[in-house]
């Protein structure tokens, strides 16, 4: 029964990342409200979730030359320090609060998405 | 010179969030590339997921340090989720209009708020 759930998640939630819509603030919520994972457990899901779709994804992307690489160096450069220092801080922190953190987050993505999907032409 | 300042600032606090909530990160990146650092629009979502993919492995190199991943879910998972990706890009490129982006925004509002009161 768990796996049957498993694959409709994970199906959806790739049918989903393909709108845009990154698959995590579909993803995390689903595993934590519907399937009971704990905050933390459902976010390391996400994380190990996106490496081979967003490989697979840059690949495309990068043989159809849209990657522009030398801006996209800085960002990565420094975006693995924060993750690195934000990974340990997850850690530290409990899942309650990281919940919290993490329904904000998705309010503000939703809205925003509300906002532009209300001014896009049908 | 101003541009990498810019960029160095906005990757720092992209993978932060991603640090932290395990998710986000282009949803900073991709305004952020087109508003902040010109990037056009249609190089700004790939350009995006080559930033979040060093970003996100990082991250997870760190989760697992710490036994934060389910590998069991997270395979099935992934495997479901890579057929979904394909079917999504293949069948259903309908899923784009109006309406549907209305109603999933809806329901991450719902659902957020649903994940800060419960």
């Amino acid at each position: 029964m768990e796996i049957i759930l498993y694959l409709i998640t994970g199906f959806v939630a790739g049918i989903i990342s393909g709108m845009g819509i990154g698959g995590g603030v579909v993803l995390i919520p689903v595993l934590t409200l519907f399937l009971g994972f704990e905050q933390k457990i459902a976010q390391g899901v996400n994380l190990m979730y996106f490496i081979p779709t967003g490989a697979a994804a840059l690949w495309v992307h990068y043989k159809n030359k849209c990657v522009e690489t030398k801006i996209a160096l800085v960002l990565a450069a420094f975006g693995v320090l924060g993750s690195a220092a934000g990974a340990y801080l997850a850690a530290g922190v409990s899942s309650l609060v990281l919940r919290k953190l993490f329904a904000l987050l998705i309010i503000i993505v939703g809205t925003n998405e509300l906002f532009a999907a209300a001014g896009a032409k049908e | 010179m101003i541009r990498t300042i810019l960029g160095a600032a906005i990757g720092m606090l992209s993978g932060l969030i991603n640090g932290v909530l395990g998710a986000g990160g282009g949803t900073i990146i991709v305004p952020a590339l087109e508003r902040f650092l010109k990037v056009p629009a249609h190089k700004a979502h790939a350009t995006a997921i080559s930033i979040i993919l060093p970003l996100t492995i990082v991250s997870a190199y760190f989760y697992s340090r710490q036994g934060l991943i389910n590998m069991r879910a997270t395979l099935i998972i992934s495997l479901s989720g890579i057929a979904g990706g394909f079917a999504g890009a293949k069948f259903l490129r309908k899923l784009s209009g109006k309406t549907i982006r209305i109603v999933f925004a809806v329901s991450m509002i719902v659902a957020g708020l649903r994940m800060l009161w419960k």
